[in-house]
């Protein structure tokens, strides 16, 4: 599967689960694994840093 | 069987490490998208796959407050409960909380605008820490040093204007070892600490890289977190404790959806173990 952004190949776990982010290693844009379907995976683009994230 | 539900709206490893415990403990688990979920004032519990508790586990502070609500709503036993998250999420709301029960804490100043802030930061005297009332990992906490940067840091303020920036939470800066001290609290118990080292900076948040060492809890930490804990209501906290050179230890912060991922590779204890145990006592039989 490949980086909507830059196209650069990602690697994602076998064992990724659905909420999961993954992290492009050449842009370094964010995807979360939208659903999976044994290797059948949607991503979609990542939320980003809200001003109340945290603890 | 009893079965666990954990709401979330970003899979970290914490909730990856509550499940995997959850199933070992020989419970269901259930794992919740608050992003996709949708609620209405018709809703039942019976509707959604929520088991027989849940771990409110969202990384938006606001997003988990408002699913909090709905849960308790429907009166699905939820951790940490809307009242908790509420008073920890704010830092004001926190620290008042704290005093009024006699927690040490540091010495803190609200003022509701600019100007009777900038007043207060020329009566009190340069430097006061300003703090967000709302946020987390450190964003926008800083030391204010001198007029010019309290000027700076007030226009900008002023000009982004959002509700909770007319609110000014100033504290005294605390003389204290480069480091903090996070004690995880669980059911009013503390489970395991560690010290949060300063990267050369200011702050010792953890998420913005400061390095993590175990800390045995004393006597007097076991203490003042069961205290802080009680103050808020209980559940599963994150307190956070500054050793002052003159007070001793202060209750600076406690945290709501604490994170525990780098403490839980060394504390003796099994952090999300003894979450999940706790979590378990909740489900009405």
């Amino acid at each position: 599967m490949n980086c909507s952004e830059c196209d650069a190949t990602l690697k994602i776990p076998d064992d990724a689960s659905v909420g999961e982010i993954v992290s492009c290693p050449d842009c370094g844009s964010d995807f979360e694994i939208a659903s999976k379907d044994g290797s059948n995976l949607v991503l979609k683009q990542a939320e980003s840093v809200g001003e109340d994230w945290g603890e | 069987m009893s079965k666990v539900c954990i709401v979330f709206d970003r899979l970290r490893s914490e909730e990856k490490m509550l499940q995997k415990e959850a199933l070992d403990l020989g419970c269901d688990t259930s794992m919740l998208d608050a992003k996709i979920t949708q609620i209405n004032t018709d809703s039942k519990k019976d509707n959604y796959d929520f088991g027989g508790v849940v771990l409110e586990r969202c990384v938006s502070y606001f997003r988990g407050l408002h699913f909090t609500a709905c849960l308790e709503f429907m009166d699905v036993p939820t951790i940490n409960t809307y009242d908790v998250a509420s008073i920890c999420g704010n830092k004001m709301i926190m620290t008042l909380r704290l005093k009024k029960h006699n927690i040490p804490t540091p010495k803190t100043y609200f003022s509701f605008t600019s100007k009777s802030a900038t007043e207060n930061l020329e009566k009190v005297g340069y430097p006061l820490v300003i703090k967000p009332i709302i946020g987390s990992w450190g964003r926008g906490v800083m030391p204010l040093k001198d007029k010019d940067t309290a000027e700076a840091i007030m226009e900008i303020r002023d000009i982004n204007d959002g509700p909770y920036d007319r609110i000014y939470y100033l504290q005294e800066l605390i003389k204290r070892p480069p480091r903090d001290i996070r004690v995880i609290t669980v059911g009013d118990e503390p489970l395991a600490a560690m010290y949060r080292k300063s990267s050369g900076g200011f702050k010792t948040n953890i998420a913005l890289g400061a390095d993590p060492e175990l800390c045995e809890i004393t006597k007097e930490m076991e203490d003042i977190a069961v205290k802080a804990s009680k103050a808020m209501g209980g559940g599963i906290l994150g307190i956070d404790i500054m050793e002052d050179e003159k007070k001793g230890l202060v209750v600076h912060e406690v945290n709501n959806t604490v994170e525990f991922k780098g403490l839980a590779r060394v504390a003796k204890r099994n952090i999300p173990k003894a979450i999940v145990e706790y979590a378990l006592t909740f489900i009405r039989k």
